[in-house]
């Protein structure tokens, strides 16, 4: 059986990526990761934000209290570097890479223009095989229209496609209001894969304090659903790769990601709950089903249920939603 | 002749140098040696001249004339002015000897009058003073100003930076000078070509432009459209500009640093201005200078900061304006006072003047000549440094008094009052009904003495209580101070018009009722949000009127006892904290010392009145040897028998009678308090602090340990946690903190509590209590955020929590009474750990700076910490669980035998 795929013009093993989790901060897990058979892992994201606010705080607390009175000319000593920003990510892709075979994907996510493309830079010189672009904006500010921010996101790809040498993933949310042409845009500014979909933090209420806390809830297999219709309705109309992160807990899921379409099927929460171990059985469930059903290769699977590909493509439009929610109510009747 | 080896001291070499001409010689020594023939340099040159002369080897044909002064003593000035007084006396008749110089002796009158206008200093050395504020970066910029001049220019350059003693809001000047020739004027600017006021509110306290020569340069940092400046100047500041003919500049500085995204740092954009005005580098070439500097000293901290500085310094010069001046003065207002005119007459005459920086010049007789010093003085200066205060709504707070508790600078303060006493409050002043059970028909105020303010928030941050509409709507919320400051005033002065409420009253085991008793250490300099100032006014809250501190110098002291004012006050009754700094290494013993003269005094005092019970009376001699004064209303009772003993006692003149007088106050029960920090106690004064805990005697020692010596600049201690960054220790510190605590309960007879404040305040209450009530020697441990761990101090009752659930601070009371009882003495009063140190290191700068730096020896230490928690909390935990019987009687030895043969017998028997 084959198992192989191609990502990005990454020539991968299977079809199984991790995707980028704070896993990825340990390079024993990234080993651990390879020695249970991903084919490759996304790094965890480097935040231009957090880098900038990590300066700026350190240079506040340093400076607010640097000659504050006649006995105190500074609060903290004089180091050789006080903030390393960018460099201990750098480091650790040479390090990821040095210690496995599987091609290591950086993950970026920037807020300045000149920001997107040094740190991209960068990261293509640390020995990056690729990079995934985490744009993860949430528009707030009702002022900002929706072609603004798409424009944004376009610009963004652009700017970074034209100063980079390896391949380029974009990492996007569903909440595009034309989620089809958002992807054809970025197709033609230059991503050669689309991750979809990025999971987005979802504040919750604490009624003891009254207080807003944050959290992001590892994901559930139900949330696979939303990333295959897409993938199921690009496949074969966009150039780019698609990957599919979000919901992929088992060895049936990364098969149903394939047959809708993608070239990759990312893993994290599943690993988050079960260990780095769960890789394996994952694997295992897929290829038993691809032995039992007599599959021979994953290629020959892909998009085999992608909208072009079904028989009754309305499955994927709105008329088939009037359905499901009939089925629904005869379904709670029967119960 | 200036000596440069003082010791060995060179006869030879010393004659060899003096011209064959000389004929006077005098001698200026910059000490004080009280009770010598002369001071030292004196006495080695008369030594000298005459060992020379009687030998014959003086080259001189004559003994000189000698006479010797002092100068310069703590570090008073030393200016070309007092040198030529110092020759002008020379040359009179009758020369004084063992003058001063410098200060005006109006006492013993051995000080030199001098012409303060004389000046010998070059006019092509530029003069520039700048007034900035400690935390604005003013005297950086300036000391990279000095770099870039002394490096880039072929000018010489000297500064001299001078600061107040305040930690929060603390005004420096800067004294820059630079030109052509080399500058030897050790002594501060007083004729400056350029003054510079970094912060707006200066221009109404401090009289800058006095300072500033004819057709000098003033440059102001405005906070406004320049339009509005000029009537925004008192009419002082407004008549002086225009007699000097200054040009004067403007800037909003801080809307340049707005918008550059660097809050409220204006270093660099006034440090541009600054170069811009006066030409000491073309332009560019400074701006370039300016932006050399800012990437050597900023380029560590990362690339986004050196922008923001970049873009504050292209962006300054557009906002700097010339202000064209009117011909007139047309200001409507005044310099403000330095103190209300309700100060008492010394506030006015000496401490008002240290206020405005003029204290060098208070003449000898100015000051108290007993070596005490006037106490309550802090409430006199209104510092004004807070744009922000908190403002409460009475509608839905629930006076718990946690604000009160908390407040650094007992700034916020409750009372309960009669509704007869509001008849006359001013229409703003805010009440409730009283929630207290026993008290449901009082009225219940909470104000905030809004010049005192500095903005810490601490109290808002504590409130529990939040809007039921709105949550981030407190019972307190930050206002803009300005447009209620003279309302509030009158509040608060209404306020402190309205009587204390009964002590007795009231139960001190409550955070509630606490915020009722008076504070008697307030408004004092500590920084900001000082996780340290809290304990100590509760101290004075709960025992303040029969206090004795002794303490160790740290931050403790300077804002406990700096001059120009005193924070420590008196109640009603005139009883306050007698307070008194000592070292680092003998405080503790310094105020054992105190213990050892109370109880001499009061044993005396006893043994005095049984000798004197027929005047004074038996039965109030009976009642007040056996007073038990271990509650406030039978300390109370105490001095009323105290009072009534004094007035037997008037006209009794007996030497007997007039001893018991001089220790009568003794008979009630007094307080002795140890306090510093954690450099003094677990370092410098640990030997002392271990020799006065194993004395046994009755001392209470509050250890405010911020894990840094935090006065000095966060130098390592060994309360220094593993893995912190600190002075002395800047790759993290290897070894893990001192378990002080464990230390002191290891005698088994003290008092040991370890607590957080703000993670259980009646926690602190109750060790409090306890160590007081404890007849011996009682530890307190307090945590204590501090600036130097690198944090918005707003957050540090958070933090205080998170020590605590981490186990990074566990929290317990040891009190040896317990064990008497037959119980364990030890009472852990925070639950088991379960929250990762992690989430408490990752918040403060002195953990972080090295997980950005060194992230590998970060994370080892982080575990190494870790471990070290849980070690010790399972440590605690079996020291918690140990049983403690009391000891059972052991039966009587039986009578050793005298008899040899019994004695064998007994051989026997037991074989």
């Amino acid at each position: 059986m084959n198992t192989e795929t191609t990502y990005m013009g990454l020539a991968l093993k299977n079809p199984l990526v991790a995707s980028a989790s704070p896993l990825s901060r340990e390079i024993d897990h990234i080993r651990h990761m390879e020695d249970e058979g991903a084919s490759a892992v996304v790094l965890y994201s480097l935040f231009e934000e957090q880098i900038n606010a990590e300066s700026q705080s350190l240079d506040y607390f340093l400076s607010s209290t640097e000659d504050f009175h006649a006995e105190a000319g500074s609060y903290f000593p004089e180091m050789v570097a006080y903030n390393r920003g960018p460099e201990g990510y750098l480091e650790h892709i040479a390090a990821a890479k040095a210690a496995v075979n599987i091609p290591v994907i950086a993950s970026l996510n920037g807020i300045s223009p000149g920001g997107w493309v040094r740190y991209a830079r960068l990261m293509q010189e640390a020995g990056a095989d690729a990079l995934e672009l985490n744009i993860f904006l949430i528009p707030t500010d009702l002022n900002h229209s929706s072609e603004s921010i798409e424009s944004n996101y376009i610009e963004i790809v652009r700017e970074v496609k034209r100063n980079l040498r390896i391949p380029l993933a974009v990492k996007l949310g569903p909440y595009f209001s034309s989620m089809g042409n958002m992807a054809r845009r970025l197709d033609e500014a230059g991503a050669d894969a689309l991750v979809l979909f990025n999971r987005f933090y979802q504040p919750d209420f604490d009624l003891e304090a009254l207080e807003v806390v944050p959290s992001l809830n590892l994901s559930s297999p139900e949330e696979l659903r939303l990333r295959l219709h897409w993938t199921a309705i690009l496949y074969g109309r966009i150039r780019a790769d698609i990957a599919i992160t979000g919901g992929v807990h088992s060895g049936y899921d990364v098969l149903k990601s394939m047959m809708a379409g993608a070239s990759v099927a990312c893993v994290t929460s599943a690993l988050l709950w079960h260990g780095i171990g769960q890789i394996q059985k994952i694997l295992k469930e897929m290829t038993d089903w691809m032995t039992e059903r007599e599959y021979e290769s994953v290629t020959e699977m892909r998009g085999s249920m992608s909208q072009r590909s079904v028989a009754d493509p309305g499955a994927f439009v709105r008329a088939n939603y009037m359905k499901v929610l009939q089925s629904y109510t005869l379904r709670s009747r029967v119960g | 002749m200036k000596i440069r080896l003082f010791r060995p001291w060179s006869v030879e070499h010393f004659l060899a140098a003096l011209p064959v001409s000389v004929k006077q010689i005098v001698v200026l020594d910059r000490t004080k040696e009280p009770g010598a023939a002369g001071e030292p340099l004196y006495a080695d040159v008369l030594t000298a001249l005459t060992e020379g002369y009687l030998a014959g080897k003086s080259p001189l044909p004559a003994l000189p004339m000698v006479t010797g002064g002092r100068y310069g003593l703590s570090s008073k000035e030393f200016t070309p002015a007092m040198v030529k007084a110092v020759f002008d006396e020379l040359a009179k008749p009758n020369a004084k000897n063992s003058f001063t110089v410098g200060i005006q002796d109006d006492v013993t009158f051995t000080s030199l009058d001098y012409d303060p206008k004389f000046s010998t200093e070059d006019d092509h050395t530029h003069r520039a003073l700048f007034f900035g504020l400690g935390a604005d970066g003013t005297v950086g910029a300036n000391k990279n100003s000095i770099k870039i001049i002394g490096e880039d220019t072929d000018f010489y350059a000297q500064g001299y930076f001078v600061y107040d003693s305040k930690k929060s809001g603390a005004m420096t000047t800067s004294h820059l000078r630079f030109g052509p020739k080399p500058i030897r004027s050790s002594y501060l600017i007083s004729d400056a070509h350029f003054v510079a006021c970094h912060q707006f509110p200066f221009v109404e306290k401090i009289d800058m432009i006095s300072s500033l020569r004819q057709g000098g340069t003033f440059l102001l940092n405005a906070p406004m459209p320049k339009e509005q400046v000029w009537d925004n100047l008192p009419i002082e500041v407004q008549r002086q500009l225009i007699e000097k003919q200054a040009k004067v500049y403007v800037i909003d500085a801080y809307g340049v640093a707005r918008e550059a995204g660097m809050g409220v740092r204006i270093n660099t954009i006034m440090q541009t201005c600054f170069f811009a005005i006066s030409g000491v580098l073309p332009k560019d070439e400074a701006i370039a200078a300016i932006k050399k500097a800012i990437e050597k000293t900023y380029g560590k901290r990362g690339r986004i900061v050196v922008e923001k500085n970049f873009e504050a310094v292209d962006t300054a010069l557009a906002h700097l304006n010339l202000l064209e001046l009117p011909a007139e003065a047309t200001s409507t207002f005044s310099m403000r006072r330095s103190v209300p005119l309700a100060a008492p007459d010394f506030v006015q005459d000496v401490t008002a003047r240290m206020i405005e920086g003029k204290g060098d010049l208070l003449p000898v007789s100015a000051f108290p000549d007993d070596g005490s010093y006037p106490t309550g003085t802090a409430q006199w200066e209104k510092r004004n440094i807070s744009l922000e205060i908190p403002v409460w709504d009475e509608s839905i707070c629930i006076q718990c008094g946690k604000c009160v508790l908390v407040c650094p600078h007992a700034v916020i303060r409750g009372k309960l009052i009669h509704p007869s006493l509001l008849e006359n409050a001013p229409p703003a002043f805010k009440t409730a009904d009283a929630k207290w059970k026993d008290y449901k028909d009082l009225k219940y105020s909470l104000q905030v003495a809004p010049e005192d303010c500095t903005g810490c928030t601490l109290c808002v941050e504590v409130c529990p209580v939040k809007s039921k509409t709105e949550v981030k709507h407190k019972a307190l919320n930050m206002a803009p101070q300005p447009p209620i400051r003279e309302q509030e005033n009158r509040n608060w002065d209404y306020f402190l018009s309205l009587p204390e409420f009964d002590r007795n009253k009231l139960n001190p085991k409550l955070v509630k009722d606490i915020q009722i008793l008076q504070p008697l250490f307030e408004f004092s300099g500590a920084c900001t949000g000082c996780g340290e100032t809290p304990y100590v006014k509760l101290l004075t809250q709960l025992f303040g009127d029969r206090a004795l501190i002794a303490n160790a110098t740290g931050c403790s002291s300077i804002y406990g006892g700096n001059l120009p004012t005193t924070p420590y006050t008196t109640n009603a009754a005139g009883r306050g904290p007698t307070w008194s700094n000592s070292l680092f290494e003998d405080n503790a013993e310094f105020g054992l010392g105190m213990r050892l003269a109370i109880d001499k005094q009061h044993q005396y005092a006893k043994e005095l009145l049984e000798r004197l019970k027929d005047l004074i009376g038996e039965e109030l001699v009976a009642d007040t040897l056996a007073a038990p004064q271990s509650t406030e209303a039978e300390i109370q009772a105490q001095r009323v028998r105290v009072e009534q003993i004094r007035e037997r006692l008037t006209g009794a003149n007996s030497p007997l009678a007039r001893d018991l007088k001089a220790v009568i106050e003794h008979l009630v029960k007094k307080s002795v308090w140890i306090l510093g920090g954690d450099g003094w106690a677990y370092d410098i004064g640990y030997g002392g602090l271990d020799h006065v805990i194993a004395s046994g005697r009755n001392v209470n020692i509050l250890v405010m340990d911020t894990e840094v010596y935090s006065n000095t600049g966060g130098q390592c201690s060994k309360a220094t946690p593993r893995g912190a960054v600190a002075k002395f220790a800047a790759g993290g510190k290897p070894t893990g903190k001192k378990d002080l605590g464990l230390m002191a309960m290891d005698y088994g007879t003290v008092y040991v509590a370890q607590i957080a404040m703000g993670a259980n305040d009646s926690q602190t209450v109750k060790a409090f209590l306890e160590a007081e009530a404890y007849d011996g020697p009682s530890v307190i441990i307090a945590y204590s955020h501090c600036i130097a761990h690198g944090y918005d101090m707003s957050h540090g009752l958070d933090q205080q929590k998170l020590a605590v659930e981490t186990g990074y601070w566990p929290m317990y009371r040891y009190n040896p009474m317990l064990a008497e009882d037959g119980k364990n003495p030890l009472q852990l009063d925070s639950r088991d750990p379960k929250t990762p140190l992690r989430q408490f290191t990752q918040n403060e700068t002195r953990f972080t700076m090295l997980m950005r730096s060194n992230p590998e020896a970060a994370e080892a230490f982080l575990k190494g910490a870790q471990k070290d928690i849980e070690d010790r909390w399972k440590l605690y935990k079996h020291l918690a669980s140990m049983e403690y019987g009391v000891p059972a009687e052991e039966p009587p030895p039986e009578p050793t035998p005298s008899n040899p043969a019994e004695v064998a017998a007994r051989k026997n028997e037991v074989q």
